[in-house]
Formats: C-alpha cells, sequence, structure tokens
C-alpha cells in the first residue's frame, strides 16, 4: 500500500493511494495561491495598474521590466494568473482507475488532470459537489476570460531569471509546471467523466475494492472517503467540520475501525473561532454601513456566503440595516441560490425540516423575494442601473486578482469610509491587498474556517482509533509563525506519518487474509472434525476460479466414468487422475492398537521403533 | 460433537397480504429473507369504506408485537394504495421498529395522510380512524434514505434505494442479507444486480403502450379540440406526481398555441405540491432540472387556481381535480355538473380501481347510481316516555341523508394511460437488466398477470410465482459460504497460474479451520502449526521384486523410461545417484543379494501419496515390460 503525495497544500490536497490492484486518486485540489504574484485583472482600465513602473534589477539591467511591475515595494508578474498544478511526473497518471472527490473546493484541478494525462478512469462525487464545482469553475474561467491579457510572461520563470527575483517571487516553487486557466469545454469534458454517487453508497471498482462516502460535514455534499477491502480499511478524512452549518453532519462512526487514517483539510486558521468571527463580521458591516461606507465581502459564490447570509437576515433588522441594499455579483451568483435550496438531502435536519413543510431551507429566498438582497452576472449591465450607496457587495475572487472584486477595490479603495471585510481562509489578506497598497481603505480580517481543529481532531483521533494516521507534514509541527503552540499539531500514538510534496510514503500494513467463497455443494462435502473443543479442520481439496478479482473454490470435477462395458486395454488408463489429498496426520498413535491390527492381518511384530 | 451447519437450505418466504397479490389496490408484502422479515410497503384500498381498506396484518404475527417480529418497513412511494395504512400499523396496531423511505415521500406522504384522514373522519364522519397526532408519530419513526445509499439496518440486513422516477420520490429497494437478495421494484431501471428474486408490481400487465411521447400528443390533441368546440375538460389527477407533468405539458402547449381557455387546479394541496417539485426538482427529470435555474418548470402562468364557483362558468376550460379516480371529492362534484353535456370530455389519466366511479365510466357504464347528500332537519317533538325523554321539550336533529339517483354520463371519456407503472413491455425489460434467479408478480389482475408469467417463464426461464393474498411463496435459495483465506495460500495458488489443461483443474489443497463462527482456509502447514499439532510422516516402503540381469542402473533406466511412458502427466526423474522420482516417491533399483538375476526395485512413499505409491508398486509388479530400452 502506497501513498503518492502530489500536493504540497494541506486543504488543497492531491494524493494516489495504491491499494490492492487499484490505484486511486485522492482529490485534485488546485493550488491558486500562486495567483497572488501576479497583477489583478481589471475589468475596466485601471490607470493605476497601467501606470506600475517596470521593475529594475539592482544592476540595473531592464530586460524584465515588460514583465514584472513594482507595487509598494511588492513585485508582481504583469500576465494572465497562472495556477499550481499537482504534480504529473511523480507517477503515470494515466494508470489512475478512479478520482475520489471529498468537496467542491479540492477538485478544481481536476480539468488538468482528465484532460491532458491520459486519464481513462471514472472520477466519483456527490451531486452538490459537482454542481456547486461546475459552479466554481464557471466562474474562474469565465472572470479570466472576459479579461483579455494579451502578454503572457515566461521569461521571469527561467531559473536563472528567478534566482535574481526578490522574494516571495524567488521562492515560488514549480514555476515551469505552473499553467493557465482552463477552457469551459474543458470544464465540460471533465465534468462529464464524474459518476454521481450518494452518502454511504458502496461502490465497488474491480470487485477489489469498496469505496463509500460518508458525509462530513464541512459543505453541501462533502465527504470523506471510506476505502476497504474485506480485511483492510483506510479513512480518508478531508475537509471535516464538527460545527452545525448548514450541510449534513458528519459521520464519525463509520470511520472507526480504520487501519489508516489519512487526514487533510484541517482548519487554516486554527486560533480562530468561526462563532467569534461571524459575531464580528456583522458588527464591522453595520458600523461601516452606519458611518455611510460600503461594504465588500470577497468570496466564493457558494458555501460560507450561504450562512453569512443567514446571519445577515437575523441580524439586519435589529440592525437598523432594512434599507442597505445588499449584493450578491458573480456569474453564477443566481444559478447558486438556486442550487442550495434544492439539495435538501444534503442538508442539516433543521433545514430539512423546513423542506418537508414545504418551504425553501434557507432565508436567502426571503431577502431576494423582499428585494433586500440583488444578484447580478456582472456589475455590467442592470447593475449599474440599481447599484445605489452605500451597500455590501459578496463577489470573488477572494484572491483579489480576477474577477468583479478587482473593480470594486479599485473603486472603494481610496476612501477611509469603506471596508473591505475578508472571509474565506485560502489566501493571506497582507498578501491579496499588496497590489492595492497604499489603501485607505479599512480592512478587518474575519476568516471564517469551519473545518476542524486541533482539538477536534485528537477528540476525533480518540474516538475512531485508527492503527496509523497520515497527514500532511504542516500539521505535524506548530505553525511557523506561533512556534511555541505545540497545541496546534496533530498529536497521536503512535505519531502521526508524515508527507510532503513529490514523496511517496509506504504505508505500514500487511494483508493477511482475503475473501473466497465456498460454492454450497463443495462445502456440503467436506468433513469437518474436531480437532481441540470448539476449533474443527477440514481438509479441502477444491477448484480455485477467480473472476474479477472475486474468488470461488469448486467442487473439483467428477472424473468422466469408464463405460461399464470395456474393459481396460491399457496400463495407462489406470493411471490416478489427480492426487486426492489425504489430511496432514497428527495426534497421538495408539500403539496396542496398531500392533494388533497388523497382527490380525498377518504380520508379526517383532520391535516397533517410536 | 461438531455440528456442520454450513450448508442449511435457506427460505425466502412471501406472505403477501391485503391486496397486493392478484389484486390492484394496495401493497403489503411480507418478506422473509434468511432469518429477516421485511414489510414491502402499508397500503390502503381505495375501493373500500371498512375494515377492509387496511391490510389484516394478523397476517404477520398472532401473538407477539410486531416490532418484535419485523426488522423494518420500507415504502416505496407516497401514492396512499403504499402508505395509506401506515400510521394504523404503526400507531393503532403497534409498531416502533424503523420505516424506511426517500426524502420525497417522507415529505409527502404524511400531507397526503393528513388529506386523507381528513375526507375520512371529518366529512364522512367516520370514527376508529387514525387521528393528526398518529400522522405525527409514524412520521417519526421514519428514518429517510438517499438513493444508493446502503443502508445497515442491523448487522446482517442491509437496504439499497434505487430510483424508480414513478412519481416523485418513488424508490425500488433492494433488500440484501448476506448474499441472499430481494429486489422491489414499482417500475422503472436498476443495474445488473442478480438478485435471487425480484417483487414487481403488473398493474399494466398486459397494456403494452405506446411512446411516451405519441401518448403525449394524443393527449394535447383531444384536449385542444374540446376547447376549440366550447367543451370543458376535466382531468382527474392525484395531487402529486403524474398532475405536475401534464400540467408542464398543458402551459407550454397553451403558451406555443397561444390559448386563452382557462386552466386551473384545484386548490389545496396543489400550490403546496407544485412547491414540493420546486424543491425536490433533483428528483425529477433530467430536463427539468437542467434548465431549472433559467425557468422553474413548476412555476406555472397559464394555471391558475380553481374555486369551486368556476364549473358553473359558461365557455371552455380545462380543470385539473383531486382526487384521480372520480371516486370522492371536488373531482366527482365537477364529474356530475359536467357529465350531461357532450361537447364536454373526461381524461382518466391512470388507473382506476374497482368499485370507483372513474372505473365504471371507464368500462363503458353511462348510467350511473350516485349518492347524493341532504341534509335534513327533522323537529321531533315527541314523547317517549320510555326514554325518559323531559316532556315538551323541542328537539331538532340533522342528519345526512343520502339520496340515490341516477347520472346519464353523455361526456366523453378518454383513458390515457399516463401511470408509471411498468407495462408488460417494461417489466421484460427490467427482468432483463437484473437478471433475477426468481420473480414474483404482485398488484395486478389475476388474468393478466398470468399472461405475463407465462412470457417471463418463457423467454428467462426463470420460476415465476404469483401469490394470492394471503398466500405464502417459498422461494429457495443457494447461498455461498464466505472464509477468509490466508493470503499466503492464495498467492502461492496463484501463482501457479491456470491449469494448462482446462479440462483437467488444478486442485488446491488447504485446510479450513473453524472456530467459533469464523472460517479460515489456510495451508494444512499452518493449520497444524496453529493448532500446536506435530505431523506425523508415515512412510510406506515396498519392495518388488522384478527379474531382470542387466546392471543395477540399467535397471533403473529400464524403470525410468517404462514409467515415463505411461505417467504422462506426473514429473518423473531420474537421478544422477540412479534413483527414480515420480512426484515424491522413491524408486530406487538394488541387485538382490543372492540371485544376480532378479533386481529389487525399493518403492517409498508418504501417505499423502497413497494413490500414487500403490499404483506404482502394483504396475511394477507385472514387470517391466519385453521392449523397454
Amino acid at each position: 500500500m502506497k501513498l503518492y503525495c502530489l500536493s504540497g497544500h494541506p486543504t488543497l490536497p492531491c494524493n494516489v493511494l495504491k491499494f490492492k490492484s487499484t490505484t486511486i486518486m485522492l482529490d485534485c485540489g488546485l493550488d491558486m495561491t500562486s495567483t497572488l504574484n501576479f497583477l489583478p485583472l481589471p475589468l475596466v482600465q485601471s490607470p493605476r495598474l497601467s501606470k506600475l513602473p517596470g521593475w529594475v534589477l539592482k544592476d540595473g539591467s531592464t530586460f524584465l521590466d515588460k514583465e514584472l511591475k513594482e507595487c509598494s515595494g511588492h513585485v508582481f508578474v504583469d500576465s494572465v494568473p497562472e495556477f499550481c498544478l499537482p504534480e504529473t511526473e511523480l507517477l503515470d497518471l494515466s494508470t489512475v482507475d478512479v478520482i475520489l472527490i471529498s468537496n467542491y473546493h479540492c477538485m478544481m484541478a481536476l480539468p488538468y488532470i482528465t484532460e491532458y494525462t491520459g486519464f481513462t478512469g471514472t472520477v466519483y462525487a456527490t451531486e452538490p459537489t459537482v454542481q456547486i464545482g461546475r459552479l466554481l469553475m464557471e466562474e474562474l474561467v469565465n472572470s479570466i476570460e472576459r479579461v483579455p491579457k494579451a502578454q503572457s510572461a515566461s521569461m521571469w520563470k527561467n531559473k536563472e531569471v528567478q534566482r535574481l527575483l526578490p522574494a516571495p517571487l524567488k521562492d515560488a516553487v514549480e514555476v515551469s509546471m505552473w499553467r493557465k486557466c482552463y477552457t469551459m469545454p474543458e470544464v465540460n469534458s471533465a465534468l462529464s467523466k464524474i459518476q454521481l454517487v450518494g452518502y454511504s453508497q458502496k461502490i465497488e471498482l474491480f470487485g477489489a475494492v469498496q469505496v463509500t462516502p460518508l458525509s462530513s460535514g464541512y459543505a453541501l455534499g462533502s465527504s470523506n472517503w471510506i476505502i476497504q477491502s474485506h480485511y483492510e480499511k483506510v479513512s480518508y478524512v478531508s475537509g471535516s467540520s464538527l460545527l452545525t452549518t448548514h450541510p449534513q453532519p458528519m459521520d464519525q462512526a463509520s470511520l472507526k475501525n480504520s487501519d489508516v487514517l489519512i487526514l487533510t483539510g484541517l482548519t487554516q486558521i486554527p486560533t480562530a473561532n468561526p462563532d467569534g468571527m461571524v459575531g464580528e463580521f456583522c458588527s464591522n458591516l453595520a458600523m461601516t454601513v452606519r458611518n455611510g461606507g460600503n461594504v465588500l465581502v470577497p468570496c466564493y459564490p457558494s458555501g460560507v456566503i450561504y450562512d453569512l447570509l443567514e446571519c445577515l437576515y437575523q441580524y439586519i433588522d435589529s440592525a437598523g440595516l432594512s434599507n442597505v441594499p445588499f449584493y450578491f455579483i458573480s456569474p453564477v451568483a443566481n444559478s447558486s441560490l438556486e442550487f442550495s435550496q434544492i439539495f435538501a438531502e444534503w442538508l442539516c435536519h433543521n433545514k430539512q425540516t423546513k423542506v418537508y413543510l414545504p418551504e425553501p431551507p434557507f432565508p436567502h429566498a426571503e431577502l431576494i423575494q423582499t428585494n433586500k438582497l440583488k444578484h447580478y452576472p456582472s456589475i455590467h449591465g442592470d447593475f449599474s442601473n440599481d447599484f445605489k450607496q452605500p451597500c455590501v457587495v459578496f463577489t470573488g475572487h477572494p484572491s483579489l486578482r480576477f474577477g468583479d472584486v478587482v473593480h470594486f477595490m479599485e473603486l472603494w479603495g481610496k476612501s477611509s469610509l469603506n471596508t473591505v471585510i475578508f472571509t474565506e481562509p485560502d489566501f493571506s489578506y497582507l498578501d491579496a491587498l499588496a497590489p492595492y497598497q497604499p489603501l485607505a481603505m479599512k480592512c478587518v480580517y474575519c476568516p471564517i474556517d469551519t473545518r476542524l481543529n486541533f482539538i477536534q481532531v485528537s477528540k476525533l483521533l480518540k474516538e475512531v482509533q485508527p492503527l496509523h494516521v497520515v497527514c500532511p507534514e504542516q500539521y505535524t509541527q506548530p505553525p511557523p509563525a506561533q512556534s511555541h503552540r505545540t497545541d496546534l499539531m496533530v498529536d497521536c500514538q503512535p505519531p502521526a506519518m508524515s508527507y510532503r510534496r513529490a514523496e511517496v510514503l509506504t504505508l505500514p500494513y500487511k494483508r493477511r487474509y482475503e475473501k473466497i467463497e465456498i460454492m454450497p455443494d463443495l462445502a456440503d462435502s467436506l468433513v469437518p472434525l474436531e480437532i481441540k473443543p470448539g476449533i474443527s479442520l477440514a481438509t479441502v481439496s477444491a477448484v480455485l476460479h477467480t473472476k474479477d478479482n472475486k474468488h470461488v473454490l469448486q467442487l473439483p470435477p467428477k472424473p468422466p466414468q469408464p463405460p461399464a462395458s470395456k474393459k481396460r486395454k491399457r496400463v495407462s488408463d489406470d493411471v490416478p487422475e489427480c492426487k486426492s489429498l489425504k489430511p496432514l496426520l497428527s495426534g497421538s498413535i495408539p500403539v496396542d492398537q496398531f500392533v494388533q491390527t497388523l497382527e490380525k492381518h498377518g504380520c508379526s511384530v517383532g520391535t516397533l521403533l517410536i | 460433537m461438531f455440528y456442520w451447519h454450513f450448508t442449511g437450505v435457506l427460505l425466502v418466504s412471501f406472505c403477501c397480504f391485503a391486496g397486493a397479490g392478484q389484486d390492484v389496490g394496495r401493497s403489503c408484502i411480507l418478506v422473509s429473507i434468511a432469518g429477516k422479515n421485511v414489510m414491502l410497503d402499508c397500503g390502503m384500498h381505495m375501493g373500500y369504506n371498512d375494515d377492509r381498506r387496511f391490510p389484516d396484518f394478523s397476517y404477520i404475527t398472532q401473538n407477539g408485537r410486531l416490532t418484535d417480529f419485523l426488522d423494518c418497513v420500507i415504502i416505496s412511494h407516497f401514492h396512499l394504495d403504499h402508505c395509506g395504512a401506515l400510521p394504523y400499523f404503526s400507531e393503532m396496531v403497534g409498531y416502533d421498529g424503523p420505516i424506511y423511505m426517500t426524502h420525497p415521500t417522507k415529505a409527502i406522504c404524511p400531507i397526503l395522510l393528513e388529506d386523507y384522514r381528513k375526507i375520512t373522519v371529518d366529512k364522512k364522519g367516520e370514527t376508529n380512524f387514525f387521528t393528526s397526532q398518529m400522522i405525527k408519530d409514524c412520521m417519526k419513526k421514519v428514518v429517510a434514505v438517499h438513493l444508493h445509499q446502503t443502508v445497515q439496518v442491523d448487522e446482517e440486513l442491509e437496504i439499497k434505494a434505487y430510483y424508480a422516477g414513478h412519481v416523485l420520490g418513488a424508490a425500488m429497494f433492494q433488500i440484501r442479507v448476506g448474499c441472499e437478495s430481494v429486489v422491489y421494484t414499482v417500475t422503472a431501471w436498476i443495474d445488473k444486480c442478480r438478485p435471487d428474486l425480484l417483487i414487481t408490481e403488473s398493474t399494466y400487465a398486459t397494456t403494452i403502450r405506446d411512446s411516451k411521447r405519441c401518448r403525449e400528443r394524443d393527449f394535447l390533441k383531444k384536449v385542444h379540440e374540446t376547447v376549440e368546440r366550447g367543451g370543458k375538460v376535466l382531468i382527474p389527477v392525484f395531487a402529486l406526481g403524474r398532475a405536475q407533468e401534464l400540467c408542464i405539458l398543458l402551459e407550454t402547449f397553451w403558451e406555443r398555441m397561444n390559448l386563452k381557455a382557462p386552466i386551473y387546479f384545484s386548490t389545496g394541496l396543489t400550490e403546496k405540491a407544485n412547491h414540493y417539485y420546486k424543491l425536490f426538482i433533483t428528483w425529477t427529470n433530467q430536463k427539468i432540472r437542467k434548465t431549472f435555474v433559467q425557468r422553474n418548470m413548476f412555476e406555472f402562468k397559464h394555471i391558475k387556481a380553481f374555486d369551486r364557483a368556476f364549473a358553473d362558468n359558461p365557455g371552455p376550460m380545462v380543470v385539473f381535480a383531486t382526487p384521480g379516480m372520480l371516486h370522492a371529492g371536488q373531482s366527482l362534484q365537477i364529474f356530475r355538473k359536467w357529465a350531461g353535456n357532450e361537447k364536454n370530455m373526461v381524461i382518466m389519466p391512470g388507473y382506476c380501481v374497482q368499485g370507483t366511479v372513474g372505473h365504471k365510466i371507464l368500462s363503458g357504464q353511462r348510467k350511473l347510481e350516485m349518492e347524493g347528500r341532504q341534509i335534513v332537519s327533522w323537529i321531533l317533538n315527541f314523547q317517549f316516555p320510555a326514554l325518559k325523554i323531559p316532556q315538551n321539550n323541542l328537539w331538532i336533529w340533522s342528519s345526512t341523508w343520502l339520496v340515490v339517483f341516477l347520472l346519464e354520463v353523455k361526456m366523453q371519456v378518454e383513458y390515457m394511460s399516463f401511470s408509471a407503472h411498468a407495462d408488460a413491455k417494461g417489466i421484460m425489460q427490467l427482468i432483463r437488466q437484473a437478471e433475477p434467479r426468481n420473480v414474483l408478480l404482485v398488484h395486478g389482475e389475476a388474468k393478466k398477470m398470468e399472461f405475463l408469467k407465462q412470457k417471463i417463464e418463457q423467454e428467462f426461464n426463470v420460476s415465476c410465482f404469483m401469490p394470492a393474498n394471503g398466500e405464502t411463496t417459498t422461494i429457495l435459495t443457494n447461498p455461498c459460504i464466505p472464509v477468509d483465506i490466508s493470503l499466503g495460500l492464495l498467492k502461492r495458488e496463484t501463482a501457479i497460474g491456470p491449469a494448462p489443461d482446462a479440462k483437467k483443474p488444478k486442485l488446491m489443497h488447504g485446510s479450513l479451520l473453524m472456530k467459533d463462527n469464523s472460517f479460515r482456509l489456510v495451508s494444512p502447514e499452518q493449520a497444524l502449526k496453529e493448532l500446536g499439532l506435530a505431523e506425523h510422516q508415515l512412510r510406506f516402503t515396498c519392495r518388488v521384486h522384478i527379474q531382470d540381469p542387466r546392471k543395477e542402473h540399467e535397471t533403473g533406466l529400464r524403470v525410468y523410461n517404462h514409467l515415463k511412458g505411461i505417467l504422462k502427466d506426473y514429473s518423473v526423474q531420474h537421478l544422477p545417484d540412479g534413483s527414480i522420482t515420480v512426484e515424491s516417491i522413491l524408486i530406487q533399483a538394488t541387485a538382490h543379494s543372492e540371485d544376480q538375476g532378479t533386481k529389487v526395485l525399493l518403492v517409498s512413499w508418504t501417505y499423502q501419496d497413497e494413490e500414487l505409491g500403490s499404483y506404482l508398486t502394483s504396475l511394477l509388479k507385472k514387470g517391466l515390460p519385453q521392449g523397454t530400452p
């Protein structure tokens, strides 16, 4: 059993498990933090961005000034943003049989894998994962494609050149592997390879392995996976949450008795309490709006936004914000809001009960009905007519490098009345803001990450008792910025095995048994003997049939009876057909009885050597 | 003494009772599979108003609680003939175990039950019926399942739901215990799961319907013609299911043809029903769910809520009214009003149970005896000394009186089978896909079922059963026994590869260790080791005298050549020291101490090779043939 680790990002994992005769890819997350090294893509020509000075090397050479621009002491690549793909060289990805997706954030690299590596297998994911994953991809493709950027910088990627660049560009890994965004046809083709699955559905892979998705409690349709044969059980825990937000609660019981538990996707902000952050979010929002400022919330079009809207639904009237317009701008805003209402089965109990009434499970339906929340595909069109300030805008992308959010940063950045509130934990907010500096706008950091924290992890591990834990190396040591916080790491016995990008782990597990079926007629013919009290033994001689990794023992075929009329002509007819097995001999020998029997048959027994 | 209990014959026995058998009306089937008892559906008969409407649960167990006897209850979809008796069963007869159904069924089922309860208790004034609270308590026992989710009812019993597409939330269920399984379905598609038994409904057993598209076109044409000539169209439907699809059909047709005649949908349940469809849109067909963001198919522009008074409005109109079999309620009221006019039309889009008005008109009856209600008030002003009623007391006594009158049906009656129950073709298709070892037909009419049974037995060569109500069908299964094989033994066997000759398959030898309930197949050596037993070597040695004046090694060579010629499938070897081996049997030729013309062949074999050893000695005793070099 081997684990190939293709991604170094602990919350955007991509691992390949070789288990029995199958090759299973676990998630294919796309590391988008690489985009932070690029200049934002403005929807409308931005004089500020276009006037940024080119970067000049220390020795005064300017050959990179077309590719690299400087802004407030940081250097950015002036090019279409690129993403850091999972390793594609560590093993031949065309040998991957299946890909298991745990949640919609962890499938963003799917088109790169399915369209470029010769992959011919099947992808398994739940319906909400696929639908919302599609929305995220659509938004991504849309926000990059609608801003045609002529330039595609590549000179800086030259190893000799990269060495000379300032951090963080200097330290960026595998820049030669960075790729531009995929296209919609590629997304469609990739998604067409997905087969939909439901929670607790047992899926057979080639008869050798069974995989089962379990609710992980983190997002709509998010799942952990059990990969098991009759004797081995590997649990893949990725992006799980024990908080009660909108998704169905996490199924912990089914993770018990695992031989190996692969643990990824823990909270990225272990020190922040999501509930507290939501409170802070609301109060900051209210304060800004009361002072006549606008609030910008860079976010993904699905996920935490549903919870934020629900909080606001309860909060706005009491906070006197009933007249403040809320705008949700994304090419997929409408779809996301609509889709959230139709996945009743994937929701927590409270929301399910509402559907039974029947009422829409999320209160944003009412916000839309009462015109408090309006959604638009982009800032162009209807939005420009309806736009009223002060207001609250939810829009993407949280990296602040592309999408409608770039426009609002440019528009509102100069006024200290306005506030940008970061709720998504995937990007460092300081890095995200760097190309907009100097900035007058207030910045509030309220990261809401509902995934497991280390206290919950150690509780979970105590409860499910896996024999071995495997996790990214980041989880086996305290965060670099808080090296004294030894509580912020995975603590278990035996210590967790850790992996890093491009590493191959051999998982410590040895199989000893396999399942085989004995056909009824064979079972009938067996003669068990009780050897010891409660233990019986039967000698089996049978024909082994193996098909699709399933083994069956059958009664050996009877030798064809020679026709009774014919006398045997040749000696060779009489050769015993096949060895009929005698049981191994053991136990005590009844000597006297043996001697008597021999004498009865006319043998005189002299000395018996025992 | 050790009891060998590997190969007992396991039974799958069926007790169809209360209408699920050869009768369309209500479904309720009891399945016993490998010691587990599962009840499939808990339906109610719409044609009866007395005790017969509920299944007789004393069939299941006469003494003892149902909860102890049944491991679980499964409901396939929300139609009352499949779930209508549920509160009676769980709350009045008493059952506290799990009840499984899909999410939409769980959502809609209580609404229909409550609606039915209102009609029965509040309008008809019946007692001895379940209450609202009972419906609520009953629904608390329901566990909602996802499609394809494998639900572990207990350690051995697992159930799995498949999409059935019959009505919103309809599912078929696979019930599995070990390697035995049963599939229960009302329609549609399933994967090749090769169950021991497939239970399928056969409502439309002999009908082979036109394509759905043809039927839809036909339906639209009929509605259009009637409206064009100024007639009124009544479409009796059940609130949920077919109704929504027909609404979508008419809505788009009206839009396309720019028609102005009003379409009404009788109120009450229906708005709610449409709402359910909106929220559970993932359970509808692909086309509807793909476009739902742009346009929710269940928000209708042309279809408006119906008011009782509209029925008397002049001019054409189309009305969807409940219930679907014209046995009560609004659809029946409208029918009475419109039946007399030949310009009007009633379209029955589904099956009607015997005894209902729907069934009567579909079977051609045009003169119907109808029961009318009249409220008659009597003023009692009599003196009944015997009853001790106080004197001169004025009693006002109101009661509802049934008046029978004759209704002549002049309107056109059309039947369009839109119901998604499988037809004969569908059932055959289903059997082809699932490859069951046995088929059991339920929920159909005896004659039609007989026809289908013959067809199934002919075409697929599987046994087909059609039990009557209360009858138990027993089906023998032949389960395999799963055991654990040590990987060492398995790898040793598979490493050798398949036998070169298919006619002489290779034998695998192992020891089956049985301890408590665990069965492990290991190599004989390992078995002895685990049991802490020493292995005895039993060796047989035999001297065979043969006449051969040649030298010892020449005799040896002759023996070798002789054996090699006969034992073609065995490994016969001539070792450098002159001895010969056949498999593990050793043969040595030595000169006789006294007689140089006689050679002694020493044959030695172990107990394991007893057959081959004794064969060889008897072979050698015959001597070497003359020609042997």
